[in-house]
C-alpha cells in the first residue's frame, strides 16, 4: 500500500492504495465517490469513464499508482456550483436520456468531452463518439437528443435509428 | 487480479533494467494488459510503466519518415499524423473507442500483435521500421504470427518509423461488438510499388497480400483486384464470419481501400 493523491473534483484527495487498485476503486473506495459506476469491469461498457486532465478515459481500466497527481473530473463534479443539474445533466432528464440511469455517469461524462472538443457535434458525431459507451435501456435515441439539447442544438426532428 | 509492486520510470535506461527481472512486465496504455490481468492471464510481479518517460511520447517528422513515440496513444497519432501520413491517423482514429484510444498507445498494440489489432497492418502495409531499446526490426520480420513477435524477453519498443507513401488508406471491416477488425486491408502506394496488408482474417496473424500487391503495382485501381481472390486456407473461423467470408471480405475491403486512398 501506498499513497495515491489527485485533484478530484477541484480538491485535492488521498488515498493508501495498492498497485491493483484501479482509478475507478480509487474513487469509490477510496474517495467513497460512488457516482462512478463499474458495469462490465471489463472496459467494454464506458460506464465507468471520467475525465482525466480533461480526457475521457475508462477508469476500470486504468490504474491509480499511474494517475498519481493527475486531475480527474467524476460525476460529482459536474453540478452546477449551487447544487443544481449541470446542462448535460439537465438535457439528459429533460429528454429522457436515461431510464435505469446505470450507463449516465459515463454518459454524461463522455459528452462533457465531447463538447469539449467539437461543441456543434452533428448527430452522426455524437453517436460515433458514443460509440465505448453501453446502454441497456434507452435504445439510445433519446441520450442522442440529449446531447444535441446540451449542445444547444434543436433536439425535436431527429430521424429514429 | 493478482497484486504486484508498480513502478514508474522516467528514462528508458531505467525501466530496462527493472525489466531484466522475468517477473517484470511493461504496462503501457494497460487497455489489454489490465483485463488480461484481472482474467489472471497474465501476473506480473511488477508493472513498469512506459507512460511517464518523455522519449516514449511524441509524432515527428524526418524527412520521408514519421517517427512515432512507443507511448504515444492512438488519439494523439490520428490528431498529430493527420497532416504528414492521413492514412494512418484515419487508423489510429478507428480504433475501438474515444477513451480507449486516449489510453491505449502504438508500442502497446505492436508488442500485443493481436491478430484483429490495426496498427500492425499500418506497420507491415508500409514496411515501418520497429525500434527498441537494443535494436532495429524491420516489419516484415517483426511479426511472428498470432500474439507473437521478434521481441525478446524485457526489450521494450520505443519507437516506429513509418516511411510516409505517396497515398494510402485503411478499410476496416468492424467487429461491432469487440470493435477491432473483423478484416481490414492497410494500402499503401510508394514509387518503388504498393504494399498490402491484412489483419483479422488470418490464423497466422497480420500479412502481405502478395498478389494484390503485384497488381497494384502496376495499375494502382481497384479494377486492378477484380479477378483476384484470396484462399480461405488458414483464414480464421469463428461465430462472426467463416473461413469463406473473411476470405471474401480480404478483396472487399482492400478494394475499399485502394478506392479510398486514391
Ligand atoms: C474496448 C476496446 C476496443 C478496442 N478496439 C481496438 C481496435 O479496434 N483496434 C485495435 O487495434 N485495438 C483495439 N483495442 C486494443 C487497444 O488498441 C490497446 O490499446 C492496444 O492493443 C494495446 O496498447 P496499450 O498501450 O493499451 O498496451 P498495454 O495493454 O499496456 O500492453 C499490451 C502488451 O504489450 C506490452 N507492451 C506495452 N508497451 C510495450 C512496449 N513499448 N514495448 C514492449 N512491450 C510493450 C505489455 O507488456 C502487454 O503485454 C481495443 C481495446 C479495448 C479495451
Ligand atoms: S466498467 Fe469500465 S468499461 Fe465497463
Ligand atoms: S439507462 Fe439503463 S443502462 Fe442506460
Amino acid at each position: 500500500m501506498s499513497k495515491v493523491t489527485m485533484t478530484v473534483n477541484g480538491r485535492e484527495r488521498s488515498a493508501e492504495v495498492e498497485g491493483r487498485t484501479l482509478l475507478s476503486g480509487f474513487l469509490r473506495e477510496g474517495l467513497e465517490l460512488t457516482g462512478t459506476h463499474v458495469g462490465c469491469d471489463t472496459s467494454q461498457c464506458g460506464a465507468c469513464v471520467v475525465l482525466v486532465n480533461g480526457q475521457a478515459i475508462k477508469s476500470c481500466t486504468a490504474f491509480a499508482h499511474d494517475l498519481d497527481g493527475a486531475e480527474v473530473t467524476t460525476i460529482e463534479g459536474v453540478a452546477n456550483a449551487d447544487g443544481s443539474l449541470g446542462r448535460i445533466q439537465q438535457a439528459f432528464k429533460d429528454y429522457h436520456g436515461l431510464q435505469c440511469g446505470f450507463c449516465t455517469p459515463g454518459m454524461v461524462m463522455s459528452t462533457a468531452a465531447l463538447l469539449a472538443e467539437n461543441p456543434k457535434p452533428s448527430e452522426e458525431e455524437v453517436r460515433h463518439y458514443l460509440e465505448g459507451n453501453i446502454c441497456r435501456c434507452t435504445g439510445y435515441q433519446n441520450i442522442v437528443r440529449a446531447v444535441m439539447a446540451a449542445s444547444g442544438q434543436e433536439a425535436g426532428a431527429l430521424a429514429a435509428e | 487480479m493478482y497484486n504486484f509492486d508498480f513502478v514508474k520510470p522516467g528514462s528508458v535506461a531505467d525501466a530496462v533494467a527493472v525489466l531484466a527481472d522475468d517477473d517484470a512486465q511493461p504496462l503501457s496504455g494497460g487497455q489489454t494488459l489490465i483485463p488480461s490481468m484481472k482474467a489472471r492471464l497474465n501476473a506480473p510481479g511488477t508493472l513498469v510503466s512506459l507512460t511517464g518517460i518523455p522519449d516514449l511520447v511524441g509524432v515527428c517528422r524526418e524527412s520521408d519518415t514519421l517517427v512515432i513515440g512507443a507511448a504515444t496513444t492512438h488519439a494523439q497519432v490520428a490528431r498529430d499524423a493527420a497532416g504528414d501520413f492521413p492514412g494512418l491517423a484515419a487508423l489510429a482514429g478507428q480504433i475501438g473507442d474515444p477513451a480507449v484510444r486516449n489510453r491505449g498507445t502504438i508500442g502497446g498494440s505492436l508488442a500485443n500483435n493481436d491478430p484483429s489489432a490495426c496498427y500492425p497492418a499500418a506497420a507491415l502495409g508500409t514496411g515501418a521500421t520497429i525500434v527498441t531499446d537494443r535494436r532495429e526490426i524491420g516489419a516484415d520480420d517483426y511479426f511472428q504470427g498470432m500474439f507473437a513477435t521478434a521481441l525478446e524477453e524485457g526489450e521494450i519498443i520505443t519507437s516506429v518509423r513509418f516511411p510516409i507513401p505517396q497515398a494510402s488508406a485503411y478499410a476496416k471491416f468492424v467487429q461491432p461488438a469487440s470493435r477491432f477488425a473483423l478484416t481490414a486491408a492497410f494500402v499503401a502506394r510508394y514509387a518503388s510499388g504498393v504494399r498490402v496488408a491484412i489483419t483479422g482474417a488470418s490464423e497466422n496473424g497480420v500479412f502481405r497480400w502478395a498478389e494484390a500487391e503485384a497488381a497494384l503495382s502496376s495499375n494502382f485501381s481497384a479494377d486492378a483486384l477484380a479477378s483476384l481472390g484470396c484462399s480461405p486456407h488458414e483464414m480464421i473461423a469463428d461465430l462472426h464470419g467463416t473461413a469463406a467470408y473473411r476470405a471474401h471480405l480480404v478483396g472487399v475491403m482492400t478494394r475499399r481501400a485502394v478506392t479510398a486512398a486514391g
